[in-house]
């Protein structure tokens, strides 16, 4: 990827959570995480927790405290990526083919199954839009989309940012009813195409995208309020030094492209 | 020279750290409390890896053993997955951060020469919890939906029995490690070890019959004797057995005192990809303690 599209995904990014209170950052996230400290820098009293991080973290109470925080709701925004999303918002992060011995095996679910139910603003990423990536139904869900089945739930995705597009997500209301049995699989929500990236159309994004989408009624070319050259001079004097212990190499390859 | 050079971080010289790894008989005989076969807690990277013993878990050709990822692995259990001590994971990913996917891991799986018992990060932390209040089973909210759910047959979706409309909840097993194994800055004579915030330390110390720690060194007083630090110290309670090695997290970081070594993380994950390099890679640092060629 690009650093001018780079610059372009973190300043949209950023824009996104301009009224968090509290944006928390997983593992191998550095372009929310960098999005995450403009925000901070933009709006001062911003908290951001990058995961494992030692300096851009407040929790003192080891690594569960992050999702008792998330349950008790202080927690705002959380990013998710996915191997495959498709368009109910299920994401896999555990590989492509058939479990357990699938053909391509990724790290883990993370904390995604848990987190997903519980902060209200999830924005997912996908830096390889493609229709391997962004299918019909996933092979494997490591966290579910919303769905009308009276599962308890005060989470789930708002948006789905790629390397080509942004769309938001629109939730459907809750009518369904609760089978003894489990969970009865219901209606889910939908993505809805919001803005191309430079150099992408509607079309090329109906061609790379694997699952059904709905779109705004005029979709516009991605944009943000901000020069991406000032973007640039605050990640340089503020964002990446304080992404450097977290992200070393994702810093390094910023400075020397 | 190999050095670790995050600003602010103590560099790690590559002589101190062969010590850590070759031949060295504090390792060895803590490895040797870990016995095959055994239900065995693990930290991330980002936490307190104990990576020399682990090295001399491979040294020892450990068997069997089932790993728990406290909540997740790295470095550590890619290396006993690759040496073939490991039978079963449960942990939320195997990840090696930016260095990207974990070589022996996905090799192992896609196998199936180990079980992967794929779980979510709060799954394991709330079992971990319910073994430290002896209690069978925690109840957890989320989760359903996900596939993790349908194969675990070890966790159980009811209607929660305290509400009057149906309410589906996840209940999750305690999970009981016979061993809790890792590293931290220090500790004192008496046995108590400090491990500052990163208390999962503490939950995997409080929730297994017995723990199994090495430190940066052993500090003169009692760490509970000021408020300041008892507040992140692990009581000596709960510690079996506590020794000194110097960089013994090498090469990953270690909280509050060194950073990853980039240049031997890079070596690793490459020689990882093959079966073969790997098997010389290691064999050279059990043998050498070097993690690269420089």
């Amino acid at each position: 990827m690009d650093k001018q599209l780079k610059l372009l995904l973190i300043a949209r990014l950023a824009e996104r959570l301009r009224d968090a209170r509290h944006i928390a950052v997983g593992a191998s996230s550095p372009i929310p995480a960098a999005a995450a400290l403009l925000a901070k820098h933009r709006t001062p009293g911003t908290q951001v927790s990058l995961l494992g991080s030692e300096k851009q973290s407040m929790f003192t109470d080891g690594g569960k405290e992050l999702f008792d925080c998330a349950a008790q709701g202080r927690i705002d925004y959380f990013f998710f990526s996915g191997v495959q999303i498709d368009g109910c918002a299920n994401i896999n992060l555990v590989g492509r083919g058939e479990y357990p011995l699938m053909q391509e095996r990724y790290a883990g679910s993370f904390g995604s199954a848990y987190l997903y139910h519980h902060v209200p603003n999830v924005i997912l990423f996908c830096w390889a839009h493609s229709t391997r990536t962004l299918v019909d139904s996933v092979d494997f869900i490591s966290a579910a989309g919303p769905l009308t089945d009276g599962v308890w739930r005060r989470g789930g995705p708002v948006a789905l940012i790629t390397d080509r597009c942004e769309f938001n997500y629109r939730p459907v209301e809750p009518t369904g009813s609760v089978n003894k049995d489990g969970p009865q699989v219901d209606a889910c929500g939908q993505f809805e195409l919001l803005s191309t990236h430079p150099g992408e159309s509607i079309e090329s994004i109906a061609t790379q995208t694997g699952f059904e989408y709905d779109a705004v009624s005029e979709v516009k070319t991605t944009s943000v309020v901000d020069a991406l050259d000032s973007v640039d001079q605050v990640l340089n004097d503020y964002v990446l030094p304080q992404l450097s212990s977290s992200y070393p190499r994702f810093v390094n390859r910023w400075l020397t492209p | 020279m190999t050095t670790s050079t995050s600003p602010g971080d103590t560099p790690v010289d590559s002589i101190a750290v062969a010590n850590v790894f070759a031949n060295n008989t504090v390792a060895d005989e803590l490895a040797g409390m870990v016995e095959d076969g055994a239900l065995l807690a693990l930290a991330p990277d980002y936490s307190g890896c104990a990576m020399s013993v682990v090295i001399a878990l491979i040294r020892r050709h450990a068997k069997g053993l089932h790993l728990v990822g406290v909540p997740q692995l790295g470095l550590q259990g890619d290396l006993l997955i690759g040496a073939g001590c490991v039978e079963s994971v449960n942990a939320a990913a195997v990840t090696l951060g930016e260095f990207g996917q974990a070589p022996c891991f996905v090799r192992a799986v896609s196998a199936g020469d180990i079980s992967m018992r794929d779980s979510t990060c709060p799954v394991i932390h709330a079992g971990l919890q319910a073994a430290e209040k002896n209690i069978p089973f925690m109840p957890l909210r989320g989760v359903i939906g996900s596939d993790l759910v349908k194969h675990r047959d070890d966790w159980q979706i009811i209607d929660n029995p305290l509400s009057d409309s149906p309410d589906p909840i996840l209940l999750v097993p305690e999970i009981k490690p016979e061993v809790a194994l890792f590293h931290a800055p220090k500790a004192d004579s008496s046995g108590n070890v400090w491990i500052g915030v990163r208390r999962e330390l503490m939950l995997m110390a409080h929730a297994s019959s017995r723990c199994i720690v090495t430190v940066e060194e052993i500090v003169d007083g009692n760490l509970l004797d000021d408020p300041v630090t008892a507040a992140g110290t692990i009581p000596s309670l709960y510690v079996s057995e506590v020794r000194t090695i110097k960089h013994g997290a090498f090469p990953v970081g270690l909280f509050s005192s060194y950073a990853e070594d980039t240049s031997s993380l890079k070596a690793y994950v490459q020689a990882a990809r093959d079966v073969g390099q790997f098997s010389d890679y290691v064999s050279n640092v059990i043998n050498s303690g070097a993690w690269t060629n420089s």
